[in-house]
């Protein structure tokens, strides 16, 4: 394989150039294949056929940076490795050469090469998976707004499913708000919340806490008739936080203890 | 990987080995007990038994599976969870069950509250082997 080093790269460069055609330029391909390349040959110089072995360590280490490169810029998984696994189509002219020898080479060879492509194609659904979750993180950021109510009163509408990153975004979120605008009075309202267990409530009754100790009161709203059974069932207390059936009726109580929210009519009702 | 698979007799199985597959079983749970025809306040129930569950399998059991199963008996439709690790078990079962207990800073409800939101619920533990809890709910 040395011997022909040239020769086999070059064949090489040119099946994936003619897969990626076009949206990797030639320049960036030659060099990120020749240093692929490269080590590759070290490896196999070092006496390593394992890909998982510790020869190979600078290979895989080549691979994860290309296959992120390549899922980050949208490439498919197939598109990927072909970078990989073109290498064994370049090698297929060993066979026809065709002693014993050579074909027992390109045996181990390509079994090599599959076993680098997989590598590959794990690293490539890594690097998806961290975009995928990346951007949840980005949507779970968009998708918990705090709102102004009215003066003094901050309004968070929970809808979805709440996991305790969400959740705690969110309380993060309304702690930092009510700072923020200089608000008593905060109200969390979970009409959209599907069901509330154990972690999700203990972030609830932290967030309540971690406001009161601020100065300011949580109001929670919209316990719809399951949550509250299951709440029940479950054997949580929500002690002496304020609880309100709907949204409007949380506003209204947190308006009649805002003295001054309503040019003053507030404080007489 | 983490989507739920199915087997031929119909059970799915979820693993259990991230937060998000937390999320992913509780969509699931939600799924079947809509297609058993569970009432609105027993899905809630269910599903928020399945989250409790699975989150125990996560952070006590190391992870684990969630397997699901709807099922049928005497003309009554249900469905089963058994959500399995091969964690540290737990050494005490009553101490687990009781209401406020936690090894953690959990509140301490969610392994007793999951069995008062389900008709059926069965722990079985070994130290050192591992945790099954295995629950059902029927529809009324
Ligand atoms: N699968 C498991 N493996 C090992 N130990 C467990 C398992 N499930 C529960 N436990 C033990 O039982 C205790 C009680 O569980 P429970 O779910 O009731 O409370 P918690 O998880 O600590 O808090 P939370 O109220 O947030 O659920 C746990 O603290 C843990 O020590
Ligand atoms: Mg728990």
């Amino acid at each position: 394989m040395t011997s022909r080093r040239e020769e086999l790269a070059q064949g090489w460069i040119e099946v994936v150039s003619s897969t990626l055609a076009r949206r990797v330029s030639r320049t960036e391909l030659d060099q990120e294949l020749h240093e692929l390349y490269g080590a590759i040959l070290e490896a196999l110089r070092r006496g390593g056929v394992d890909a998982a072995g510790e020869h190979y360590a600078e290979v895989r280490a080549l691979l994860n940076e290309i296959s992120r490169n390549r899922a980050r810029q949208g490439f498919s998984p197939a598109e990927t490795a072909i970078g990989v696994f073109a290498l064994k189509r370049g090698l297929e002219p060993l066979l026809d050469e065709g002693s014993a020898e050579d074909v027992a080479a390109y045996l181990a060879l390509a079994r090599l090469t599959d076993d680098l492509g997989m590598f590959t194609v794990d690293a490539y659904a890594a690097t998806r998976e961290q975009i995928i979750s990346a951007q949840a993180e980005e949507l779970l950021e968009l998708s918990t707004p705090v709102v102004k109510l009215w003066d003094g009163i901050i309004g968070v509408p929970l809808v979805g499913t709440l996991d305790s990153a969400r959740t705690q975004v969110v309380m993060e979120k309304l702690l930092q708000a009510l700072v923020d605008t200089g608000s008593a009075h905060a109200i969390i309202d979970i009409t959209g919340v599907p069901a509330v267990d154990t972690e999700v409530a203990q972030h609830l009754l932290k967030t309540v806490v971690a406001a009161r100790l601020m100065g300011a009161e949580c109001i929670v709203s919209g316990i719809r008739p399951q949550i509250a059974q299951t709440i029940v069932a479950l054997g949580i207390e929500f002690g002496d936080i304020v609880t309100k059936a709907t949204l409007a009726d949380a506003l209204r109580h947190a308006l009649r203890r805002s003295p001054g929210a309503l040019g003053g009519a507030g404080s007489a009702a | 990987m983490t989507s739920p698979g199915l087997d031929p007799e119909g059970t799915r199985i979820q693993l259990i080995a991230t937060s998000d597959d937390v999320v992913r079983a509780r969509q699931l749970v939600r799924t079947l007990a809509v297609g058993c025809g569970l009432s609105l306040v027993d899905q809630t129930k269910l599903v928020t038994a399945a989250s409790e569950l699975a989150r125990n399998t996560l952070s006590y059991g190391g992870g684990g599976t969630m397997s699901a199963l709807p099922v049928e008996r005497n003309g009554r439709r249900g469905v089963r969870l058994s959500f399995t690790d091969e964690g540290p078990g737990i050494p005490d079962i009553d101490l687990a069950l009781r209401d406020g207990w936690s090894s953690g800073s959990g509140m301490g409800l969610g392994l007793s509250g999951a069995r008062r939101l389900v008709d059926e619920f069965e722990l079985r533990t070994v130290v050192d082997e591992g945790t099954t809890v295995t629950v059902v709910k029927w529809s009324r």
